[in-house]
């Protein structure tokens, strides 16, 4: 079934997608979308957040029904009523939260729905084979079946919900942003992973931000802009990359980095934030660093080399075991995030919707949460002054759409950042701490954020940039530390260091 | 104010009318669009209390439909209609109080005691409303700090105190009712203002208490951000613990001043006072429209919610109707409402 005579015959088509419109009340989210998926290839969905990436792949796996268009599945008219109905017909979605049942098994989470019984009676061992086996074919049979999913790394439960989705007859797996959350070794680990299926026949449609990824694994590209296609079907090979952001963006950008300021911190003041012997056992030792007005510090280094870790342990949100912060000169009480707050720090967090945003409040509120104290006189509130200073703020970071009485749920993903660094922007912070700034964030909109970064400091902030992406790191920061196994092995000025040297600090521990 | 101002729809109720080009009305039918919002849930509630009032007027005629009668139904709302504001907060703030029947409970026995009523009698009759309130934020703390900072999951912690709370009450007094013989008290809590009883009166003060703090102060602002996501509120600089803490606080005295409301009607301390009062306060806040899961409240909506429990109940009495078959349609009432709120939430989401 999965044999596919590739140079004799035309790639067998799976999955087409026709004029496919989709209205929500207020939006049209998908205004005449065409796709058309091939069995064997890698085909990349690009375009800004907000382009209908999520809603057209929702309406390939049934959770959405097209107003117009039709889906074709394996030559026929289909249509997908229920979720359940694709996965039958072979469409696999992971999506990039991923959805599995944290306290039970490996074995248990992939045929979730489907158990291995017989009369009623689970057959653990054969499910535990299967899906032995099932790994295996991705290359990842060290997973035992029996462990519990909730105690695996964020790749190996990606690579498990890639399981699930082949226990079923998979034909067609759509990825959104799988490598949002993974190191570069684990990306490339995931790229043996999918060239393995495409070998099979499987077809994969592959949602990224990040273009060089999809130079690597992608065959050909299919370019979202406002709910239409601007381009279908773009061989890789031939496409520059200046093309693709000019067609996703509708005009011509590249990575932008603000230029740093030509006038390095004064040595001779005291800095800003200085982290002192910080450590918390079994997750990172003896981190110290200092952060002067105006300087941009980045972090980076492998996911779960603690990074994070560390930044949240300087803001009072994880609870070191030794060592001390302190902001111009006052230390700050161990594991008090209210302390640290009050002393003028802030936190745009990794997971801006779960640790950042307050989903279904409005835009204003969530940019006043923390300086409540401006807009109150004996603990009332004075919601116009709130929401007047709330609106300069929006309009000067250029939030849209504009109102800022709309919840913030229904911003797009760089524009609810930019409230997460408007609420410190109000409270006039002393120190911003960003952990992973630009995920999940469109090209427009990153270069947008890293200007803002930039004037922050040039304001006399103190930033503290945590990334994954050595390029925004390098990029941005004035100064890196790279952190490994929980050790800072290396800091060095942005400009002494390259790409590959980081890479080399951040695998190795040691520069090339 | 309007009621649009509620709870946390305001916003999104507010958000066509801030940005004319996408209006959200225009797409649905009018009638979704208003049920939808906060205005239109409350009144929703409003039109449901109405044909309440409307079966009550027809069955029992005159002896509904009286001045009298409607303050009888106030009268019998108050107590547990202050106990169910302070619910509004801890259901808002993303908790849930199961011990507020027995905290009433053990505050009335408390305050009534020999020793209270001779110090309320030789000093102040106030001593007992001290001693009430005093004691329901006491049970109020305790609840707070174990869900606060000791951790124990709201259902569990304020299910050990409920029953350790009731417990206590009856060791207090034996199991005896205490007969309240305070005069400066019954003066106080059976004087009328402009054909009001003081009960009565102070459950509307507290409403309005209630809706300011929520919807005007910057603790309410709070509340509903530490219900709607807590680690957000925690890494925003909130110190969601404190806050939780007060929380129970605030509804441990609730229960102190519904407790001098129940004495003040029956004229007895006893430890089966505001029995099952958990079930009524829970099923008015969220029949009102408060969210259970927690960030989104609505104090107005609560006190229809228990405008409504209570009417049913004068209506049902007032045609001998069984208790049994009120509770019957007691618990209709409540997956009516709740089925509802879904359909509109759901509405409201998919903009």
């Amino acid at each position: 079934m999965t044999d596919d005579d590739r140079g004799t015959v035309p790639p067998e088509t799976l999955l087409e997608l026709r004029g496919i419109v989709k209205q929500f009340p207020g939006v049209r989210a998908l205004d005449g979308v065409d796709l058309l998926v091939r069995a064997g290839e890698v085909h990349c969905l690009l375009g800004q957040n907000g382009a209908g990436k999520s809603t057209l792949i929702k309406t390939v796996a049934g959770v959405n029904q097209p107003d117009e268009g039709s889906l074709h599945w394996l030559g026929e008219e289909v249509r997908f009523p229920t979720p359940l109905a694709a996965i039958k017909a072979g469409i696999a979605t992971i999506y990039q939260e991923l959805d599995f049942v944290a306290d039970l098994t490996v074995a248990e989470n992939i045929f979730l729905g489907h158990e291995r019984s017989s009369g009623g009676f689970l057959q653990r061992a054969r499910a535990n084979r299967e899906a032995t086996a099932l790994l295996t074919r991705l290359g990842h049979g060290d997973i035992a079946p029996t462990r519990r999913m909730g105690a695996l790394s964020p790749a190996a439960q990606q690579i498990v919900s890639m399981a699930r989705a082949l226990s079923h007859e998979t034909r067609v797996l759509v990825l959104d942003e799988p490598s949002a959350v993974l190191d570069q070794e684990e990306v490339r680990n995931l790229f043996r992973v999918v060239r393995g299926l495409v070998a099979e026949g499987v077809g994969v449609v592959y949602i990224s931000h990040r273009l060089e990824e999809i130079r690597e694994i992608g065959d050909r590209i299919t370019v979202l802009k406002d709910g239409r296609t601007v381009a279908t079907g773009l061989a890789v090979a031939d496409t520059p990359t200046s093309e693709l952001i000019r067609l996703m963006t509708g005009r011509s950008i590249e990575y932008v980095f603000p230029e740093r300021t030509v006038a390095p911190p004064d040595d001779d003041r005291r800095p800003v934030l200085e982290v002192e012997g910080l450590a918390q056992a079994g997750v990172f030792e003896d981190v110290s660093f200092t952060v002067g007005a105006g300087e941009i510090v980045g972090l980076t280094g492998l996911v779960g080399a603690g990074r994070s870790e560390i930044l949240e342990a300087v803001y009072g949100a994880r609870r070191p075991t030794r060592g001390e912060v302190r902001v111009d000169g006052r230390r700050l009480r161990r594991g008090s995030v209210d302390r640290a707050v009050r002393a003028g720090m802030g936190l745009c967090p990794e997971e801006r919707k779960s640790q950042g945003l307050l989903l279904d409040e409005a835009v204003s509120r969530n940019i006043t949460v923390s300086s409540m104290g401006r807009f109150a006189r004996a603990g009332f509130l004075d919601e116009a002054r709130e929401r007047r200073a709330a609106e300069e703020l929006t309009t000067s970071l250029d939030v849209r759409p504009t109102g800022v009485t709309r919840a913030v749920r229904t911003l797009s993903g760089g524009n609810q950042q930019k409230v997460v660094l408007a609420r410190w922007l109000m409270r006039e912070c002393r120190v911003l701490l960003l952990d992973e700034p630009t995920r999940g964030v469109d090209v427009g909109a990153r270069a947008e954020i890293y200007r803002l970064v930039r004037d922050l400091a040039d304001a006399g902030v103190a930033v503290v940039v945590v990334s994954s992406e050595i390029e925004e790191v390098l990029g941005l920061s004035d100064r890196v530390l790279v952190v490994r196994e929980g050790r800072v092995v290396h800091s060095a000025p942005a400009a002494d260091l390259d790409e590959s040297q980081v890479l080399d600090l951040v695998m190795e521990g040691r520069a090339a | 104010m309007t009621e649009s101002t509620t709870g946390v729809a305001a916003p999104l109720t507010k958000a066509p009318a801030a940005d004319p080009p996408p209006p959200r009305g225009r797409s649905t039918s009018p009638l979704a669009a208003l049920t939808g919002s906060g205005v239109g849930r409350n009144l929703g509630l409003v039109v449901a209390l109405l044909i309440l009032c409307g079966v009550g007027a027809a069955t029992a005629g005159e002896r509904f439909a009286d001045l009298d009668n409607a303050l009888t139904i106030l009268r019998l709302a108050a107590a547990v209609g202050v106990v169910s504001i302070g619910m509004t907060f801890v259901i808002t703030g993303g908790g849930i109080d199961l011990s507020v029947g027995a905290i009433l409970a053990l505050s009335s026995v408390w305050c009534t005691t020999v020793a209270t009523q001779t110090m309320a009698n030789d000093v102040h009759w106030s001593t007992m409303v001290i001693a009430a309130i005093a004691v329901g934020a006491g049970c109020g703390l305790v609840n707070g700090l174990l869900i606060a900072y000791g951790g124990v999951v709201p259902f569990i912690a304020t299910l050990a105190m409920l029953a350790s709370a009731r417990g206590l009450a009856e060791i207090l007094s034996n199991r005896r009712t205490q007969i309240v013989e305070v005069p400066g008290f019954d003066a106080f809590f059976g004087a009328e203002v402009l054909g009001i009883e003081v009960p009565v009166l102070l459950f509307v003060l507290v409403a309005i208490a209630g809706w300011v703090l929520l919807n005007r102060t910057t603790f309410g602002r709070r509340t509903v951000a530490v219900g709607g996501n807590p680690e957000a509120a925690r890494l925003a600089g909130i110190n969601v613990k404190r806050h939780t803490l007060m929380l129970y606080v605030l509804l441990g005295v609730c229960c102190g001043i519904a407790a001098l409301m129940l004495i003040a009607r029956t004229s007895t301390g006893s430890s089966t006072h505001g029995m099952l009062y958990e079930l009524d306060a829970i099923a008015a806040v969220v029949i009102g429209g408060t969210l259970l899961a927690g960030g989104r409240g609505t104090i107005v909506g609560t006190v229809l919610g228990v405008l409504i429990f209570t009417t049913l109940t004068n209506v049902f009495t007032l045609n001998n109707r069984s208790i049994s078959e009120q509770a019957l349609l007691k618990g209709a009432i409540i997956v009516v409402a709740v089925l509802l709120q879904q359909r509109f939430a759901r509405r409201s989401d998919s903009s």
